[in-house]
């Protein structure tokens, strides 16, 4: 188990970073503690547009911790603190001229299980737009919905389906639906924690696909326990341990020329 | 002696078995019990359970067929002439003679042949009972012998004690079972009388309900009305004012505990809040009758408002307040048991708080909460301390819920307190009325119990 993994680096369809266009979101030196115990330590990183930032490393490392930080549901939980700079275009998310709800507008997130409203298809994805007030008439409503399945690649599935209970899809539909209920509000960032560790490998596949084809749009941030997957679909990977983030780089040169020993030891399988 | 005694000595039998069972099958182990198929504490208990079992079984047996047998063996020494005696008066004869062998004095003038039939009964009783025991003791101690014998390192002794424990339960269930089946056959069987002397239409549609029947021919004012329109209504309103008071406190008091409370609130307030459920109800029946209802009718008065002290208002909101911990402390479980990842996935979206509870949360528990609010309502319509104390007893149709009104639980509370004959319409007219509210409050029990299990297996 100690040679490299396989992986392949897909042609990229998306244009190419432009290297000094100033990132989405950017993070510095955050710290994030749960009561007393620090879960996460000293974090910088940058999350750009066009690209998919894929988050790796063992359980427990701080991913999921500091994926929850970009769109502040960390708030959630009664006992988390988190300390340090998050910026959105420029802007502290934990400004308190920044309202909470209008930046998880902005940055919208797809969870680890599929977790449909108990609601009909179609309530499920007009969820969003309906309490942001994005649509004047049932008409505009009726179109988002329909724009936001068709980019999570499920219009073709579901289009007779519209009134069933989100629940009654596979698994696969469901998270696609999470994914078109995430993007019906327009977000700029989506980020994704976890988001197949609960579906089979062809279900895996298909939204795999659908990460690529919205990083033309949106800037994507995935958390990860597949070192494939993060091979597959990202641009830039971030590998944490420990609470830190150890090393982070182009996802070419993480998988094939780490230089930090312990991501060398995790991409080649050693630990994790 | 007595049968208490009889128990305990077959208790002792029980547990000197068990000790037998063990030890032999500890020594026929040779002190490896690896090499037993069971336990021997198994063994022990498969004794004492072959002691315990058959002879109880007997004490059963004779414990129901008692009375015929000694009556069947008494016919014989009844004085002469009884067999020819009308019904009622051989009841008395028996009662007679019970009393003479229980111990009253023998007065002058009483037929001697009474009292050697009493002698007899004691005589009886005593033989019969000295059999029982001898008979449950042999059976006990056979028990403890053959199973005793039986024992070998093989033997599945766990197994029958299993399988000896499936069917004391089984038979456990079938007492609250058959209790219930006892209980709607009598109320059928009585309410069928009931309706062979007054038409079930009348009963069921009738606006009158005057249940005085007339002792003469003569009488006045006992015209005997069984219409219970009035007292459904009643029961209808009083059940409309508590659900009205409970049904918005109750959620929003759950809504508060489930989603805004901190833990030490909500550790505090939740216990609080179910303790109103453990106040006695005729506390609240005074509370009601005493305070609520004389303090609604000086503010009627206040305002000019006709209110009578007994009213359905003071009632229905005093039990209202009763049945807000049915209505609070479920619905709290049941928004409790929504996935936090529903909740999540809202605020990710960018919804509030109250958003999420509003839109998400609160339909996700709906069918919980009505389960809960059913249940909350078949309380408030068999509640009876209450309306006793504070609703009145005139039966008035009206809607008007500042007047008295009497519901169903109440009716049957007067039907049948005090003296009364148990074949006229009037004290009939009690079971049929509680047949109907059992009807009611089964039919809502069902469809509560039935949609909180449909809500349970979405989400486990």
């Amino acid at each position: 188990m100690n040679q490299p993994i396989a992986f392949t680096l897909k042609p990229t369809s998306a244009p190419a970073v432009a290297v000094d266009s100033p990132p989405k979101m950017s993070a510095r030196g955050v710290d994030v503690f749960y009561g007393e115990k620090q879960a996460l330590f000293d974090v910088d990183i940058d999350i750009h547009r066009n690209r998919v930032t894929a988050l790796i490393g063992p359980s427990g490392c701080g991913k999921s911790t500091f994926i929850r930080c970009l769109n502040r549901m960390n708030d959630v939980i009664a006992d988390a603190r988190v300390r340090g700079s998050i910026t959105l275009d420029g802007q502290d998310i934990h400004d308190p001229g920044l309202d909470v709800v209008s930046l998880r507008a902005r940055v919208g997130m797809v969870f680890q299980k599929p977790n449909p409203f108990p609601k009909s298809v179609y309530e499920n994805v007009a969820y969003g737009p309906r309490i942001h007030g994005l649509a004047a008439s049932r008409g505009e409503l009726d179109d988002i919905v329909r724009a936001s399945l068709e980019r999570a690649g499920l219009w073709g599935e579901v289009a007779e389906r519209l009134n069933e209970p989100g629940t009654s899809l596979s698994g696969g539909q469901q998270q696609r639906l999470c994914i078109a209920r995430a993007i019906a509000v327009d977000p700029e960032v989506i980020l994704m924690d976890e988001p197949c560790s609960a579906l089979d490998p062809i279900a895996t596949a298909r939204i795999e696909e659908l990460i690529d084809e919205l990083r033309l749009n949106f800037a994507i941030v995935i958390v990860t326990h597949s070192m494939q997957q993060a091979a597959r679909v990202s641009q830039h990977t971030a590998f944490f341990h420990l609470g830190k983030l150890v090393e982070q780089g182009p996802t070419e040169q993480i998988f094939t020329s780490p230089r930090d020993e312990r991501t060398q030891g995790y991409v080649t399988g050693r630990f994790g | 002696m007595s049968h208490v005694a009889l128990a305990a000595i077959l208790l002792l039998l029980a547990a000197l078995g068990y000790t037998m069972g063990r030890r032999r099958a500890t020594a026929l182990s040779g002190g490896q019990a690896r090499r037993l198929h069971s336990l021997p504490s198994y063994h022990g208990l498969y004794v004492a359970l072959w002691c315990a079992l058959p002879a109880a079984a007997v004490l059963a047996v004779w414990l129901v067929a008692e009375p015929q047998i000694i009556a069947v063996l008494l016919m014989p020494s009844l004085p002469p002439g009884s067999a020819g005696l009308t019904d009622g008066a051989f009841q008395l004869l028996l009662g007679d003679i019970e009393s003479f062998a229980a111990g009253r004095a023998p007065e002058a003038g009483t037929d001697p042949a009474v009292i050697a039939a009493a002698r007899r009964l004691s005589e009886l009783r005593q033989s019969g009972f000295i059999l029982l025991a001898l008979a449950a003791i042999a059976l006990g101690a056979g028990g403890i012998g053959w199973s005793r014998s039986r024992i070998r390192p093989g033997l599945r002794a766990r197994n029958a004690v299993e399988r000896a424990t499936i069917v004391i339960m089984i038979a456990a269930s079938t007492v609250a079972i058959l209790t219930t089946v006892g209980i709607v056959m009598s109320l059928l069987f009585e309410s069928a009388r009931f309706f062979a002397q007054v038409p079930f239409s009348d009963f069921l549609f009738g606006l009158q309900w005057s249940p005085q029947t007339a002792l003469r021919e003569d009488q006045v004012g006992s015209s005997g009305a069984f219409g219970a329109v009035p007292i459904f209504a009643g029961t209808f309103i009083i059940t409309l004012i508590a659900m009205a008071v409970a049904v918005p406190i109750g959620l929003m008091a759950a809504v508060y505990m489930s989603e805004y409370a901190g833990k030490r609130a909500r550790a505090i307030a939740k216990p609080a809040l179910e303790m109103l459920a453990g106040i006695p109800t005729v506390v609240y029946g005074f509370i009601a009758a005493i305070m609520v209802g004389p303090a609604l009718r000086d503010a009627g008065e206040w305002v000019g408002l006709d209110v009578a002290s007994e009213s359905a208002l003071a009632a229905g909101l005093v039990m209202g307040v009763m049945i807000i911990p049915f209505v609070s402390s479920l619905s709290d479980d049941v928004m409790n048991a929504v996935p936090q990842t529903l909740r999540d996935g809202s605020y990710a979206i960018g919804a509030t708080k109250s958003e999420t509870i509003v839109r998400v949360v609160f339909p996700a528990a709906l069918p919980g909460i009505i389960g809960a609010v059913l249940l909350a309502v078949s309380r408030a319509v068999g509640e009876t301390m209450i309306v006793v104390m504070a609703a009145g007893l005139a039966a008035n149709l009206t809607a008007n819920p500042l007047q008295a009104v009497t519901t169903v639980t109440v009716q049957i509370v007067t039907l049948l307190v005090g003296d009364q004959e148990f074949d006229s319409p009037k004290t009939l007219a009690a079971f049929a009325l509680g047949l109907v509210l059992f009807a009611v409050t089964l039919a809502t029990n069902v469809i509560a119990l039935r949609v909180v299990r449909r809500y349970r297996e979405q989400y486990e």
